[in-house]
């Protein structure tokens, strides 16, 4: 009889955290935060059509980064988690910190299978409060783990997200409107790029979305390429 | 990934009687009757007269005590309304079995929501619920097995008593001031009609519900009223920002009181002008 296999749980989570951590750390940043409507988004992406960027439902938006083909499905699969809710109770009963907790689980239960490959995705997922409602907006990491983080004010996901959010703690101000706010964005984006190997951020390398407050029902909208390529080239105001 | 959903805690508990309790599974328990029984359906007690009124800064849930079962009073003690917690309550007219039972059902999904979620469901999502429970038990219905509820709670997020009717295929609708059903629910609908007004108080709420139970019971003979013999009243609850709570059996003993002795001196006097005519 063959001697069984032996490895240590230390050595396979290890060897597991190695594996997503560097998955995670291929995918480019995505950018989120506050701005006097509600919250914008950047990413760069190449991609016209593969969003990193998407709408989950009325005031939830989703976010990811690391294999496309893994992070898609989850997408997909919260469409439905939401759809269900809403249509079972109601649409104000679906909110971004539930739906954080179920990533968390599924995200957290791959991660802890023996015999699977963990996920290599990092998400976010957003909601916008609403006004009159004393309700915050709200900020929620996914980790490749599974582990939840809620955020104030911005967040980053991707690879290098620990320096672009250092580099926001110190420039980040609240209530920007939305242009100067995308600036922002992509200036924090820039600030871990090596801008004389890969040129500047411009509008078609970049996808962009907001979840605004003035909007009806659906708050999520798609900032299409052309009215980006405008917003960026609107002369900074002087105080930048 | 799909076998990952599947095992999530889920937040529907009638979802969850269905899927791996389902010997506990009520549309399936009331299926199995409505398919044997006869066309007229069997003869089960009814709840009767039940209504919501809606005051400034909260809602009034009751109904009266009594079941009937065609008629035959099956009940004179019977409990029609129920909190279904802090906020909201579900009063219930139709056949009394499956009507209790859809309210432990729902207090028992809205507990578990509350308890799963780390959140409570939205009033809205509440009502909405009730609807669906409403439509999966349709073809129990169409049998005979009609269950009418109301279902009225305080809404925290829009900051006052909100009043939802059903009819039996699942409907939804909100009343923004008042409502009764049941057998007496014309005649208590009736009063209401007469007494509501704009920036009626919880305690001119308390009195209207009190004046059209009375005059609900003086019409159908298959509400109870007040039973000064047995000290059965009917239940009255009032929902507010501060919760729910009962509204006491002596205050509502009282307000009987006040409406009866003035009716019965009228009465006397219509006797004594008729009297004096003749």
């Amino acid at each position: 009889m063959p001697s069984p296999f032996i490895v240590s749980p230390e050595q396979i989570m290890q060897e597991k955290d190695e594996l997503a951590r560097k998955g995670v750390q291929m995918g480019r940043e995505v950018v989120a935060l506050q701005y006097e409507n509600g919250l914008v988004f950047v990413a760069e992406n190449v991609s016209a059509t593969l969003y990193k960027i998407s709408e989950i439902y009325d005031r939830i938006a989703f976010a990811g980064v690391g294999n496309y083909q893994e992070y898609d499905p989850l997408r997909i699969v919260g469409i439905e988690q939401a759809e269900v809710k809403g249509y079972t109770y109601s649409r104000e009963d679906v909110t971004a910190r539930w739906l954080a907790n179920l990533y968390s689980q599924v995200i957290g239960n791959v991660w802890r299978q023996f015999d699977m490959k963990p996920l290599e995705v990092e998400l976010l997922v957003a909601e916008v409060g609403e006004p009159n409602d004393g309700f915050d907006h709200r900020l929620y990491r996914i980790s490749y783990s599974g582990q939840v983080a809620d955020d104030r004010n911005f967040s980053v996901i991707g690879g290098k997200s620990g320096e672009i959010r250092r580099w926001l703690e110190e420039h980040f101000r609240p209530n920007l409107p939305l242009d100067e706010a995308i600036r922002l964005a992509v200036r924090a984006l820039e600030s871990v790029r090596d801008r004389e190997a890969e040129g500047p951020l411009t509008a078609e390398r970049l996808e962009v979305a907001v979840l605004d407050v003035t909007r009806g029902r659906r708050k999520f909208r798609r900032i299409p390429r052309e009215e980006l390529t405008e917003r960026l080239s609107t002369p900074p105001a002087p105080s930048e | 990934m799909k076998e990952e959903w599947d095992r999530l805690p889920q937040h529907d508990f009638l979802a969850l009687l269905r899927e791996k309790y389902t010997h506990l599974d009520p549309v399936r328990a009331f299926q199995v009757v409505a398919e044997r029984s006869e066309r007229r359906g069997p003869a089960l007690p009814h709840g009767t007269t039940i209504l919501a009124v809606r005051f400034d800064g909260g809602v009034l849930i009751g109904g009266d005590r009594q079941a009937t079962t065609y008629t035959e009073i099956a009940d004179r003690n019977i409990e029609k309304v129920f909190e279904m917690d802090e906020y909201s309550a579900i009063a219930i007219a139709g056949v009394a079995g499956p009507a209790i039972q859809m309210a432990q059902l729902l207090r028992t999904q809205f507990e578990y929501y509350e308890k799963v979620e780390g959140t409570p469901l939205s009033l809205e999502g509440k009502a909405n619920y009730l609807a669906h429970v409403l439509r999966q038990n349709l073809p129990a219905a169409l049998q005979g097995l009609v269950v009418v509820p109301i279902f009225a709670g305080y809404d925290p997020r829009r900051r006052r008593g909100r009043i939802f009717k059903y009819d039996v295929a699942g409907g939804r609708y909100e009343e923004t001031d008042y409502y009764a059903t049941g057998s007496g629910g014309k005649d208590a609908r009736s009063t209401l009609k007469k007494r509501y007004h704009a920036g009626l108080s919880e305690e001119e709420a308390i009195r209207c519900a009190v004046e059209a139970l009375l005059d609900a019971s003086d019409e159908d003979v298959a509400t109870g009223g007040f039973d000064w013999v047995r000290g059965i009243f009917p239940l009255v609850k009032v929902i507010t920002q501060e919760g729910a709570r009962d509204v006491p059996e002596e205050r509502l003993g009282e307000i009987a009181e006040g409406f009866l002795n003035a009716w019965r001196a009228d009465f006397a006097a219509r006797r004594n002008a008729t009297r004096s005519e003749d």
